[in-house]
């Protein structure tokens, strides 16, 4: 009989959980009447939260599997959380969406778990092909949920766009692993990491890592890498777009940070002028392409390419400060941006999306709460204290400063200001502006109303008492070593 | 104590989102309510407060974010009780007349507390990310209440004032984190405690370009020439109340800002400054009083009269000395009560009349002789006539301006002129002569309501005119201790270079 080798299997808890809970999830749906499916929601959410628990409980330990090459930290338990807030809030948010937009597939849900499934293995990747493995796992997943709304041809159509373009990013990823395996002898990131500490980077060493920022780059959709992302977004169910602009985006960040801050970060010097610039890059035309969007739901989408930009900031001021004003940044973005999508959804009605500007105007003063929660989101998206991302982008301009990127703090801030203009258009219309649109009752929508609700306490909550959020990042990427 | 007069408002305008939308009367009497409540506490301040003790008093210092040793940590000097008291004393005054806003009271009502806890809090700040945090938080409320119950251009002037001010102030908190970094630096400790950071040394370039970003967000509040272009929009379509509290206070915290954070955190900058700074006060007095000439539309030339009026508070905290920071102090109070009543007083005929034009009226003697008396003594407390408040502060200005800089004083005494020339000439053509206009035949006189809105402020401008001394002395040891820091720190720079030392060089420009 072949003996197995000894496997860590604690390690590996955190994902299997997900895939056991989605595997279930695609057995159950076989007997199931389209009116029943939402069931299946709460048994995803239910799967998620014990992972969520799980990976709480595990936080300060570290637990390495499969000879080093793949570690669950708190650094990789810190995303995981992120990953599952993401994940339940999707699924609160979907329950009634999917009814209204007439998708009835139970994969739909198993999906979403896989994708999960992928970045939890992202994250805890220690070598450069579980990395790998982990994206195609994630991302394969997500090129199917693009596409689930099957009856709607800009769903297909993002669906063909962003599998054709991620085809060519993992195959850029792939080169790059490939370079850097040839440079240094190993594909395990400690080992990458001690060769380059001793020898510094050769050219085919910066090939490898110039292919992998393309690769990574397109992930987190930073210009140039971007031109993908309003598609995609828009095309996209908009309760996927919510999940890939928070889930994929963190998944992506946490690999990218492991990689270029932890392993990389001996040749700090070699790589920040080109991230300096994607940066920049990233924000400015994020901001700028937002400003003349019409769309909310498409303008959401180039306001997240922003968003990749300042938490590139935080890449290249890199270190501890760096490192965790990124994850913590990450959670601040996830907050909010879920909680945005939650209120476009919620705007909008069966056959009648209601995404553009106009749609919104008005309904300040008719639907108080759901406003309320939108003005909130925007305020912070925007950055204004004492809400979340206020705080998230303090952090992140305080780590470039101490670093002494004074000039990208500075054409930071000044890319808020861009940003004020848009996210306050939203406000603008729902408040000073009148209209008529009506959209569902919320209270017929429970599930969404909780999931808006979770998205806007946190945001409020952890702005004004960032305190033991700020530690748990830090601590989670001191974690790193 | 100063915690519970910043949060009430706050807490208040929580309390008021659960109230029924039906329920305005009991809104309104709730939210004037609390507003009178606050007043009373911070009375309390005013009581309790030591004027023979420079530092900070009533000070409340709590950890809030360890991980950037930030406190939540206010307190309470000579020149902040007594804006903190004229925030609290206008709001319940401002609330008083909003009795005549119908549409969305609740939410006009909540807007109005939040901007409340938001400016008390700005003035009372001791640490820089706090202050940061209710500079910002004014904002939001103000930008809302303009633009929803504003004029006919009302998203326009909002969005305007929004982006100006958020410009300026996002530069500043990236010189606030660099100022935080320098600390850890100097002394080991990432710190955003303003005591604390007072005591930097800062080399003189770095200092130019700190004090650039703070005076660039301050220089956008005041509004300083040439960055005032916001003004007249968002006075123009800002409802009644709201432009009180626009010019009665939020222009004072530009003002305040540059007296609490700018001029002590960077005395070497601010020296270098003072030539640039003069210029632009005196170039917004004459401007600011040659454009007010020439309005047409009553509230635009009340509101350039504040470009004009600033400008002479710019110009007496520049002398650095006693009498013209006193002065800039005192004149800060007036003008907030002053421009703030003209504000009122434009409203109250708008209120009736749907105009604010100045052709539109003439001869309301006849029909409002009580209007014309609250109107004739506020305008000549404006204009800074002896015996009222606006002389006081003036001539404390003109003072300091003349020992510091003749020349600048001299062109500053023209803009007093002017301000005489269009208060009485806007005066003249509202008030006196015929009743041209059959509209204006049936307006009515001031109702109970809006005579108790100016009695106090009357009071105010006749106390501050005729018997100042108690405000004064006040004040004197926090300005003492402020203009102490923009000369001593400046001495200790000046150790190795030959140089005559920085208060000669202002005495000779």
């Amino acid at each position: 009989m072949i003996k197995l080798p000894p496997v860590n299997w604690l390690s590996l808890l955190p994902a299997i959980i997900p895939a056991f809970t989605g595997i279930l999830v695609l057995c159950w749906d076989l007997g199931m009447k389209n009116e029943e499916r939402h069931r299946l929601a709460w048994l995803g959410i239910l799967g998620l939260a014990i992972t969520a628990v799980v990976s709480f409980c595990l936080l300060g330990r570290n637990e390495p599997a499969f000879n080093g090459s793949y570690t669950l930290d708190s650094y990789a338990m810190f995303f995981n959380l992120i990953f599952c807030l993401a994940g339940i809030l999707t699924f609160l948010m979907s329950i009634q969406y999917l009814h209204t937009s007439d998708i009835h597939a139970g994969e739909y849900y198993a999906l979403i778990l896989f994708a999960i499934v992928g970045m939890v293995v992202m994250a805890a990747a220690t070598d450069l092909v579980n990395i790998f493995l982990g994206l195609e796992t994630m991302s394969i997943a997500v090129y199917v949920l693009a596409g689930i709304w099957r009856q709607r041809l800009q769903s297909n159509e993002a669906a063909l766009k962003y599998f054709l373009l991620g085809a060519f990013a993992s195959g850029f990823l792939l080169y790059g692993i490939a370079l850097l395996y040839g440079a240094t002898g190993s594909i395990q990131l400690g080992k990458i990491a001690m060769h380059v500490n001793e020898h510094g980077a050769s050219t085919i060493l910066l090939i490898g890592v110039a292919m992998l920022i393309v690769g990574f780059g397109f992930k987190v959709a930073a210009a140039p890498f971007h031109v993908w992302t309003p598609d995609v977004y828009e095309g996209a169910p908009t309760t996927i777009t919510a999940f890939m602009a928070v889930g994929v985006k963190a998944a992506a960040f946490a690999a990218f940070a492991r990689v270029f801050l932890h392993t990389l970060g001996g040749i700090h010097g070699q790589w920040e002028g080109i991230l300096w610039v994607l940066a920049v890059l990233t924000m400015t035309v994020g901001n700028i392409t937002a400003l003349v969007q019409n769309n909310v739901k498409r303008m959401l989408a180039y306001s997240s390419i922003a968003h990749a930009g300042y938490l590139l900031v935080a890449m290249v001021a890199g270190k501890e400060l760096g490192g965790a004003a990124l994850m913590y940044y990450l959670v601040a973005y996830g907050l909010m941006n879920l909680g945005a999508f939650g209120v476009i959804i919620a705007v909008g009605r069966r056959g009648e999306p209601n995404e553009e500007f106009a749609d919104f105007a008005g309904l300040g003063f008719r639907y108080p709460l759901l406003a309320l929660a939108m003005t909130v989101f925007m305020l912070s998206l925007t950055g204004i204290p004492p809400l979340v991302g206020f705080v998230g982008k303090f952090y992140i301009f305080s780590a470039a400063v101490k670093a002494g990127y004074l000039w990208l703090a500075v054409i930071g801030v000044l890319n808020s200001v861009i940003s004020a203009y848009y996210y306050i258009r939203v406000i603008v219309s729902m408040y000073m502006h009148e209209g008529d649109k009506v959209p569902e009752k919320l209270s017929a929508r429970p599930a969404l109303a909780v999931a808006i609700l979770i998205a806007a306490v946190g945001t409020i909550w952890l702005g004004v008492f960032p305190s033991a959020s700020m530690a748990l990042s830090r601590l989670s990427f001191l974690a790193l070593g | 104590m100063v915690s519970a007069v910043i949060f009430l408002p706050l807490l208040a305008a929580v309390l008021l989102l659960f109230m029924a939308k039906e329920e305005e009367e009991l809104a309104r009497r709730f939210a004037l309510g609390v507003a009178l409540v606050t007043f009373v506490i911070s009375l309390g301040l005013l009581v309790n407060f030591d004027s023979s003790k420079a530092d900070f008093q009533f000070v409340e210092r709590v950890p809030w974010i360890a991980d950037f040793g930030i406190h939540y940590y206010v307190g309470v000097d000579g020149i902040s009780l007594f804006l903190v008291l004229l925030t609290t004393f206008l709001v319940p005054i401002v609330l008083l007349a909003s009795w005549d806003v119908h549409s969305r009271v609740k939410e006009y009502l909540f807007f109005f507390l939040m901007l409340e806890t938001g400016m008390l809090g700005a003035l009372v700040a001791l640490d820089l990310f706090l202050f940061y945090v209710f500079w910002e938080v004014m904002l939001i409320p103000m930008y809302f209440l303009i633009g929803v119950w504003g004029g006919a251009r009302r998203i326009y002037a909002a969005i305007k004032f929004l982006l100006y001010t958020m410009v300026g102030s996002l530069l500043m908190l990236v010189a606030i984190l660099y100022l935080a970094y320098l600390h850890n630096a100097q002394y080991g400790a990432v710190t955003f405690d303003l005591l604390q950071l007072y005591n930097l040394k800062i080399p003189e370039q770095t200092q130019l370009w700190l004090f650039a970003a703070f005076a660039l967000s301050f220089a956008i509040k005041v509004p300083l020439f040439p960055f005032h272009t916001w003004l007249p929009d968002a006075h123009v379509e800002a409802p009644t109340g709201g432009s009180v509290i626009l010019a009665g206070v939020l222009l004072k915290m530009g003002t305040y800002g540059f007296l609490r954070f700018a001029l002590p955190l960077f005395p070497d900058a601010a020296h270098a400054a003072v030539p640039t700074i003069m210029a632009l006060s005196v170039i917004g007095i004459i401007y600011g009083a040659l454009v007010a000439m020439v309005q047409p539309d009553l509230k635009k030339l009340v509101a350039y009269s504040s470009v004009s009026h600033l400008g002479f508070v710019m110009l007496g905290m520049f002398a650095f000395n006693m009498q013209g920071i006193a002065g800039s102090v005192y004149q800060m109070l007036n003008h907030g009560i002053s421009t703030g009543a003209l504000f009122l007083l434009v409203g109250v005929v708008y209120e009736r009349r749907h105009t604010r034009l100045i052709s539109d009226y003439g001869g309301l003697w006849k029909q409002m002789p009580v209007y014309a008396s609250v109107f004739l003594v506020t305008m000549l407390s404006s204009i800074g006539l002896p015996g009222l408040n606006g002389f006081v502060g003036e001539f404390l200005i003109m003072l300091g301006a003349f020992k510091a800089n003749v020349w600048a004083g001299a062109f500053a005494v023209s803009g007093v002129v002017l301000g005489a020339v269009y208060m009485l000439w806007m005066y003249q053509r509202v008030i006196f002569g015929e009743l041209k206009h059959e509209e204006n035949k049936k307006l009515t006189d001031l109702s109970p309501r809006e005579i108790a809105i100016f009695t106090p402020l009357l009071a105010l401008m006749l106390l501050m005119g005729l018997y100042p001394q108690p405000f004064l002395t006040r004040m004197e040891k926090s300005i003492e201790a402020t203009l102490a820091r923009v000369e001593r720190k400046t001495a200790v720079v000046q150790v190795e270079p030959v140089e005559p030392p920085p208060v000669q060089v202002v005495a000779e420009r």
